[in-house]
C-alpha cells in the first residue's frame, strides 16, 4: 500500500546541511496500523510528510499502490493526495468556519456534488461522535473534539490511507485514549490503512500492528509490535519499551541487591501471564524470587506483562530456574547495572 | 445662529461631504482591487511558498517601499504627467483619484500581506494535503481566515485615505479638508473650520467603530 524506498531528505539551513532522512525504507501493508516512533528531531515528521509530498524527498521513491508520487504532474498529485487523509498535532481547522463547514468546504473544493456533501458530513460526524456539534465553531470545542472534527474531515474524502502526524501529542491522557480507540475503530470498520508517527510508546502499544524506531534520520529497528516489545535490540528501542514500565532502581538499591542474587526482567505475552511462574520456581528450585516492580499492560488487546525480579539463592539454582522459565516461553533477560 | 450658519455654509459643506465620499469610495474600491491581489501575490512569491520567486518578490517589495516613502502631497504633483496620461485630466475629483490609488494600493497590499502571513500555516498545509488547488486555498483558507484582520487593515487604510483627500484641494478636487483649509485658514471663517473638523472626527470615529465591530463579528473564536 505505502512503500517508501531509500528516501533521503537534506535540508539546507544557514548553519549547513541537515540530513533529516538517511536511506529510509518502510513498507506499510493494506489494512494495517504502522507506527513510527522516535525522539524529536529523529526525522519522523519529515518521513510522514514525504508520504503525501508535503515534503519532497531529495532522493528515493514514494510508492502508493505501486505509483511513484514523486513522478506525478502537479495535477495528478492533487488527485493522489485526495486518497490520502492526514491529521495533525495542531488539528488545523478553519477558525472562521463551523464544524459542518470545516468538513463541507474541502469537499466542495474537490468538486463533490452538493447533495453528497451533506450526506458525507452527517455520516462522518456521526462516526466520530460529534453529530450534535454541527454548528459549533472550533473555538468552542475541546482539543479532543477538534481532533475528531479533523478526523471526520480526513475521512469524508473516503481515503484509503490515513496519515497521523502526532495527532494525540497535544491531548491529555483520557482524550488520547478515546482518539486512539477511534483510530482503531476506523481501521477495523472502514479498513483504512494508518501510518502514524509519535513519541509516545503508549500509542504504539495501544493500536499499532507494526512499529519502526527512528533515530538520527534512520530507521534503526522495525518489525511486528509484539516482537519489538519482547525482543528490543537497539538501546533506544529498549528505552522506549522500558518507558511503558517504570522499572527504575536507584544505583544503591541495585548494587546491594546484586550482592545476594541476580536481577532479571521478565516479559510475557498472552496467556502465559496468567500462570504463577514465580511461585512455581520458588517451589521447584532453591530460589527466593522478590518482585521489585511490575506491570501488566496490553499490546493491542493481548496481555503483555513485565516484571523486575530479584532472584535470591545459589548461582546454580538461579541459573536452573532461569532456564526453566525460558522453556516455559517466558522472555527473560538479566539486567546489568 | 445655527440656522444662520447653515443658511450661509450648508450647501458648501454638503458639497464637500459628497466630494470626500466620492474620492474615498472610488479610490478605495480601485485600491482594494489592486492591493488585495498584490498582497496575496507578495505572500505567495515569498521563499518556501507555492509561487516562490525571489526576483519578482524583491522587485515588488522595492517598488512598494519607494511609493510608501513619498509623502502624498509630493506624490500628487510628482505623478501629474502620469495622471494626465491615464485619465486625461489632472484636476478635479477625477484627477485626484489616480494619485490617491497610487498612494493607497501599495499600503493596502502591505496590510493584506501581513494579515495573510498571520494565517496558521498548518491549516494551509492541511488543505494542500487534501489535494485542494492553490487558487482555492487562497480564497477559502488564506483570505477567509484573515478576513477579520483584513477588515481592520482596510479600516486603517480608509482613514489614511480620508487624510490624503484633505490635500486634494490643491488640485481643485474639493472635499472637507479643502473646505476647512480655504475658508477656515485662508479666509478666517473659524466656524467653518471647526464644523468641518468635527465632521471629520465623527467620520473617522464612526468608521473605526464599524471596522472593529465587523472584525470581531468575523472572528468567531
Amino acid at each position: 500500500m505505502i512503500n517508501l524506498v531509500h528516501l533521503e531528505k537534506t535540508f539546507k539551513t544557514k548553519k549547513g546541511k541537515v540530513e533529516a532522512l538517511r536511506d529510509v525504507s518502510l513498507e506499510v501493508q493494506k489494512g494495517e496500523i504502522c507506527g513510527v516512533i522516535g525522539y524529536s528531531g529523529a526525522g519522523k515528521s519529515t518521513l510522514i510528510r514525504c508520504v503525501n509530498l508535503l515534503e519532497r524527498p531529495s532522493n528515493g521513491k514514494v510508492l502508493i499502490d505501486g505509483t511513484d508520487l514523486t513522478s506525478l504532474s502537479s495535477q495528478k498529485l492533487l488527485l493522489a493526495r485526495r486518497k490520502i487523509g492526514m491529521i495533525f498535532q495542531g488539528f488545523n481547522l478553519l477558525k472562521t468556519a463551523t464544524v459542518y463547514d470545516n468538513i463541507a468546504i474541502p469537499l466542495r473544493l474537490t468538486g463533490l456534488p452538493k447533495s453528497q456533501i451533506d450526506e458525507r458530513v452527517t455520516k462522518y460526524l456521526s462516526i466520530v461522535g460529534l453529530k450534535d456539534k454541527t454548528d459549533a465553531f472550533p473555538g468552542q470545542l475541546s482539543g479532543g473534539q477538534k481532533q475528531r472534527v479533523a478526523i471526520a474531515r480526513a475521512l469524508s474524502h473516503e481515503p484509503e490511507i490515513l496519515l497521523s502526524d502526532e495527532a494525540t501529542s497535544a491531548l491529555d491522557p483520557d482524550t488520547t485514549e478515546s482518539i486512539l480507540e477511534l483510530l482503531l475503530k476506523i481501521n477495523e470498520e472502514l479498513g483504512i490503512t494508518i501510518l502514524l508517527i509519535t513519541h509516545e510508546m503508549h500509542v504504539i502499544q495501544r493500536i499499532c500492528d507494526r512499529v519502526a524506531v527512528m533515530e538520527n534520520g534512520k530507521i534503526i529497528e522495525q518489525g511486528k509490535t509484539v516482537d519489538i516489545f519482547t525482543h528490543p535490540k537497539e538501546k533506544t528501542t529498549k528505552k522506549f519499551v522500558n518507558s511503558l514500565f517504570n522499572h527504575q532502581l536507584t544505583e544503591e538499591v541495585f548494587q546491594s541487591l546484586q550482592g545476594t542474587g541476580k536481577i532479571v526482567s521478565f516479559k510475557y505475552i498472552g496467556s502465559s501471564s496468567n500462570d504463577p511462574a514465580l511461585a512455581t520456581i520458588s517451589k521447584k528450585f532453591d530460589v527466593y524470587p522478590n518482585i521489585l516492580s511490575g506491570n501488566i499492560t496490553e499490546l493491542k488487546g493481548t496481555p503483555f506483562g513485565s516484571l523486575l525480579v530479584h532472584l535470591r539463592g545459589p548461582v546454580e539454582e538461579t541459573e536452573k530456574s532461569i532456564q526453566y522459565l525460558k522453556d516455559q516461553g517466558i522472555i527473560i533477560e538479566e539486567v546489568a547495572g | 445662529m445655527i440656522i444662520e450658519f447653515f443658511d450661509t455654509w450648508g450647501s458648501d459643506i454638503w458639497e464637500a461631504i459628497i466630494q470626500t465620499f466620492q474620492m474615498v469610495s472610488i479610490s478605495l474600491s480601485i485600491s482594494i482591487v489592486i492591493g488585495l491581489p498584490l498582497g496575496v501575490f507578495l505572500v505567495l512569491t515569498r521563499p518556501g511558498k507555492s509561487l516562490e520567486n525571489k526576483y519578482l518578490h524583491g522587485v515588488l517589495n522595492t517598488i512598494i517601499n519607494i511609493i510608501r516613502s513619498i509623502p502624498f502631497i509630493i506624490l500628487l504633483f510628482f505623478i501629474l504627467p502620469f495622471t494626465k496620461f491615464l485619465v486625461g485630466t489632472s484636476i478635479g475629483v477625477q484627477g485626484v483619484i489616480v494619485p490617491l490609488v497610487v498612494y493607497t494600493a501599495p499600503y493596502i497590499a502591505r496590510l493584506m500581506e501581513s494579515s495573510i502571513l498571520d494565517v496558521d500555516k498548518g491549516v494551509i498545509e492541511a488543505y494542500e494535503a487534501m489535494g485542494i488547488k492553490t487558487k482555492d486555498i487562497i480564497w477559502s483558507v488564506m483570505i477567509r481566515e484573515a478576513r477579520s484582520s483584513i477588515v481592520l487593515g482596510l479600516t486603517i487604510a480608509t482613514i489614511g485615505l480620508i487624510g490624503a483627500t484633505a490635500m486634494a484641494g490643491l488640485v481643485g478636487a474639493g472635499g472637507l479638508g479643502d473646505l476647512a483649509y480655504r475658508y477656515g485658514h485662508l479666509r478666517y471663517e473659524v466656524d467653518v473650520m471647526y464644523v468641518t473638523v468635527i465632521l471629520l472626527i465623527i467620520l473617522v470615529q464612526g468608521l473605526q467603530s464599524l471596522g472593529n465591530t465587523l472584525a470581531s463579528k468575523l472572528k468567531k473564536d
